[in-house]
């Protein structure tokens, strides 16, 4: 028992220091740097089309495994983070991207949300305006309610 | 004026309810290919039987065809090989096999067994044609008209039930080809 008091915290410790573990088994060598800093920007960005909600850095799915080839290919070739990404899209359409340009279809899409909260905005002020001219029109107490709150106040006490 | 009150905010919900009614209809798995409306990407590859022999996408000039992507290891292909067979034999309908990163052995005693419906089948063993065309998943076809444009991709598998895809039903895809066959 006295053993388990800080074997338990030092494995919760040990737990903060584990780095999540990538999906991609190849390993790819690069020529520069940069070459490898593209390849890892372009696989956290393209989406896996046959595990949706993943990037193909982080699937699995041969399909993922065959993008990443690709990708790696062409950053090999020394082509640039747009055109690879162009590539993608000319084939896969903009869904492979997990940000999507602005562009008249998906311009709903981004605007949308502050769309959504200019009218959120818009109601509080109007709700926020009749609630203070509601509680300045109320007519003041008079004297004689008063009185009769008081009473009943009274009686209920007693 | 008062009423409108209540029936602005009424309006605007009713619409986020339809907008999102709409959404749930979708099937989000049926991704929309850029490559409808374009000229379909020009390969060449071996023949499936005769690997010695290559076929060219620009064979197929001046006809409307069938691309259809096809694998003995997808289930689904199964499910519409008939349908397929249906097409190729009944109503003279081009199909040629894009035979998905098989086996060749696997992929010829596939055919053996549940028939070959196809002019020819073309080997992709890496899927490189496949990401050419953005395939994604098996079966998927492309419908190519006479000048060499994709028309329409069908994802998934031809169906020829009233319950599933309609956009998938072979009786719509038949109409459809009609209509590109009679086109000049």
């Amino acid at each position: 028992m006295n053993r388990m008091l800080y074997q338990l915290p030092l494995a919760l410790l040990l737990l903060i220091f584990t780095l999540p573990l990538f999906a991609g088994i190849e390993t790819y060598t690069f020529e520069t740097p940069e070459q490898e800093r593209i390849y890892h920007k372009l696989t956290e960005e393209l989406r896996c089309l046959v595990c949706q909600n993943q990037n193909i850095a982080g699937s699995n799915a041969e399909l993922a495994q065959d993008l990443r080839k690709k990708a790696y290919e062409q950053v090999k070739q020394g082509k640039s983070e747009d055109e690879v990404v162009k590539w993608m899209v000319d084939r896969y359409g903009d869904f492979v991207l997990y940000r999507p340009p602005v562009k008249a279809t998906t311009l709903f899409l981004w605007v949308g949300p502050l769309l959504f909260l200019l009218i959120a905005f818009v109601v509080l002020w109007r709700i926020g305006r009749t609630r203070r001219n509601q509680s300045s029109e109320t007519d003041p107490v008079d004297e004689q309610s008063l009185e009769q709150a008081r009473h009943m106040l009274e009686k209920k006490e007693s | 004026m008062k009423s409108m009150r209540y029936i602005l905010p009424l309006l605007l919900f009713t619409a986020l309810l339809a907008l999102l009614l709409k959404g749930l209809g979708q099937d989000p798995k049926e991704v929309p290919s850029p490559l409808v409306g374009k000229l379909a990407p020009a390969f060449t590859a071996p023949q499936l039987h005769v690997p010695e022999k290559q076929f060219s996408a620009s064979d197929m000039n001046g006809k409307v065809w069938i691309l259809n992507v096809w694998a003995s290891w997808c289930f689904s292909c199964r499910a519409e090989h008939e349908l397929v067979t249906r097409m190729a034999r009944e109503h003279g309908i081009v199909v040629v096999g894009l035979n998905y990163k098989d086996e060749p052995a696997d992929a010829k005693a596939w055919l053996q067994q549940f028939g070959n419906p196809y002019v020819t089948s073309v080997m992709d063993p890496e899927g490189d044609i496949g990401i050419e065309y953005g395939v994604y998943g098996v079966p998927e076809s492309f419908i190519i008209d006479k000048a060499g444009v994709i028309r329409r991709k069908v994802i998934g598998p031809i169906n020829d039930s009233p319950d599933e895809k309609p956009q998938n039903s072979v009786d719509e895809l038949l109409a459809f080809l009609s209509k590109l066959e009679a086109e000049s």
